[in-house]
């Protein structure tokens, strides 16, 4: 069952990492993520910064298929800012 | 006949240690590195490794350093990736007149779509001064490009003192550090650089291998999009011998960096004092401030290419300056920038000395330039003066 639908934030929120891939195109940001998840502990937050459009669908997914939880996507003037919750070690 | 390569800064052979690094991944370990089964993280760990030791040589971390196949690669990756990358923050980028092309023709490039270039003039020793480029900063500049060292006249570059200016004003500051990587110390830590272009070639590794630095953190659009190579930052499967190559000459080069130093620059020196008796001839770039294996000179009354092919036939292998230059038969814009007048820009040559250049080699060479000069006079239709050549226009461009 899909429990990480895409939602759009009015504001950015704290993370404890952030990742910068803008510019980096299609499959950078899924390895990147499966990378950075794994540096942060269980109850952090990962934000990454990307330009990629192709995002806004796979990163929900990826929390879907990896069991972590997508907070949310803010969308800044040039680029977005997604948001995971790493629920566990994927 | 006795040959003696003095063209090191062309390109040098490579390092005995070098090439037999690189054999077993021309032969049995020719897997991609990208592949999930063994030969594949055989390849893989010999580029991590070849990547720690680049990044060893200048002192960066290893994930700082991305391959690429050349150093024009490098430069124009940076020049690009950087301008594109940071273009609405502004469009102002500033280099200096005595750049590589690899730097002057992507910034015409950017020109030409939409973005200012301030080319800052040199002294006559071809030295950049950072006070002009203070001056030229404006709320649009968002990258600056000075080189390391002249591949021409062997000036080494106030880096440190450029890229302080650039830190203060939060400019993004690359050098071509090309020439002068493997050859002399070169720390992206107390030169303050956020981009260094270097290629394997120069210190004795193989062609077809070269990096960029890009300090952590840094954003840069690819020149190569594709794959997931080099973190995404540089597509296409990785050239793996000429990478572990690399690898290898830049951990020889950190080893051996000072004694390669003390070897060249004496001999330097007395090629240098050799060339100077000859009557009309002058060193061009900075008398001290210079690469350790770098004597260039402008010597009156004769073309430079008169002289490369007479020393050729006398077994000694120099050039005449920029290759490029050369080819096209027009004067160097380095030559220019520095204050050359056209007339002389045509009677210049560069020497450059390596690991294998001896005392012998030198003693053969004053005997030999001496010659040559003395030869190509008694032919030459200016042997008596410039007859009024000091009046030609310069034609050649920025």
């Amino acid at each position: 069952m899909e429990n990480n639908s895409l939602k759009f934030l009015d504001a950015p929120i704290e993370a404890d990492a952030t990742t910068d891939i803008i510019y980096m195109m299609c499959p950078m940001h899924l390895l990147t993520i499966d990378d950075k998840v794994k540096e942060i502990k269980t109850g952090q937050v990962l934000s990454i910064l990307t330009d990629y459009e192709g995002a806004i669908e796979d990163i929900p997914e990826w929390c879907d298929k990896t069991g972590n939880e997508f907070l949310g996507v803010f969308e800044d003037t040039d680029h977005y800012k997604f948001y995971i919750k790493k629920i566990r070690e994927s | 006949m006795k040959t003696i390569y003095m063209d090191h800064v062309a390109t040098n052979p490579m390092h005995p240690e070098v090439l037999d690094a690189m054999i077993p991944y021309l032969r049995e370990h020719y897997g991609n590195p990208l592949s999930m089964y063994e030969p594949g993280m055989v390849a893989r760990e010999a580029i991590e490794n070849a990547r720690t030791h680049t990044a060893d040589l200048i002192n960066a971390k290893p994930r700082e350093i991305i391959f690429t196949a050349s150093g024009a690669e490098a430069n124009n990756f940076a020049v690009k990736g950087i301008a594109y990358a940071y273009q609405n923050k502004g469009k102002h980028i500033i280099v200096s007149k005595v750049e590589h092309h690899s730097i002057l023709n992507p910034a015409r490039f950017l020109e030409k779509s939409g973005f200012n270039v301030t080319y800052l003039s040199v002294d006559r020793h071809g030295l950049v001064n950072p006070a002009d480029v203070r001056k030229a900063i404006t709320d649009e500049t968002i990258l600056i490009s000075i080189i390391h060292a002249s591949p021409e006249i062997g000036t080494i570059q106030p880096i440190a003192e450029i890229g302080a200016i650039a830190r203060e004003k939060g400019i993004m500051f690359h050098t071509d550090a090309v020439a002068s990587a493997g050859n002399i110390p070169v720390d992206v830590q107390s030169m303050n650089v956020d981009l260094l272009s270097l290629t394997a070639h120069q210190f004795y590794g193989p062609k077809g291998a070269a990096a960029l630095y890009i300090k952590e953190g840094t954003r840069i659009v690819p020149l190569i999009y594709g794959g997931i190579q080099e973190g995404g930052r540089r597509a296409g499967t990785e050239n793996v011998p000429a990478i572990v190559g690399m690898g290898k000459a830049a951990e020889l080069a950190k080893r051996d960096l000072q004694k390669r130093m003390e070897h060249l620059k004496p001999l330097r020196d007395r090629l240098i004092a050799g060339a100077l008796k000859i009557d009309k001839s002058m060193l061009t770039g900075h008398p001290q401030q210079r690469l350790p294996g770098h004597a260039s000179f402008i010597v009156e009354y004769i073309e430079g290419e008169a002289m490369l092919m007479l020393l050729a036939a006398k077994g000694i292998y120099s050039a005449s300056g920029s290759a490029c230059s050369s080819k096209a038969l027009k004067s160097s814009p380095v030559l220019l920038a520095i204050g050359t007048p056209v007339h002389m820009a045509q009677g210049s040559v560069v020497f450059t000395l390596g690991e294998g250049t001896t005392d012998e080699d030198i003693n053969y060479f004053n005997e030999t330039f001496s010659q040559v000069i003395t030869r190509l006079r008694e032919i030459s239709p200016y042997a008596k003066g410039w007859e009024g050549m000091e009046d030609q226009a310069c034609t050649a461009k920025k």
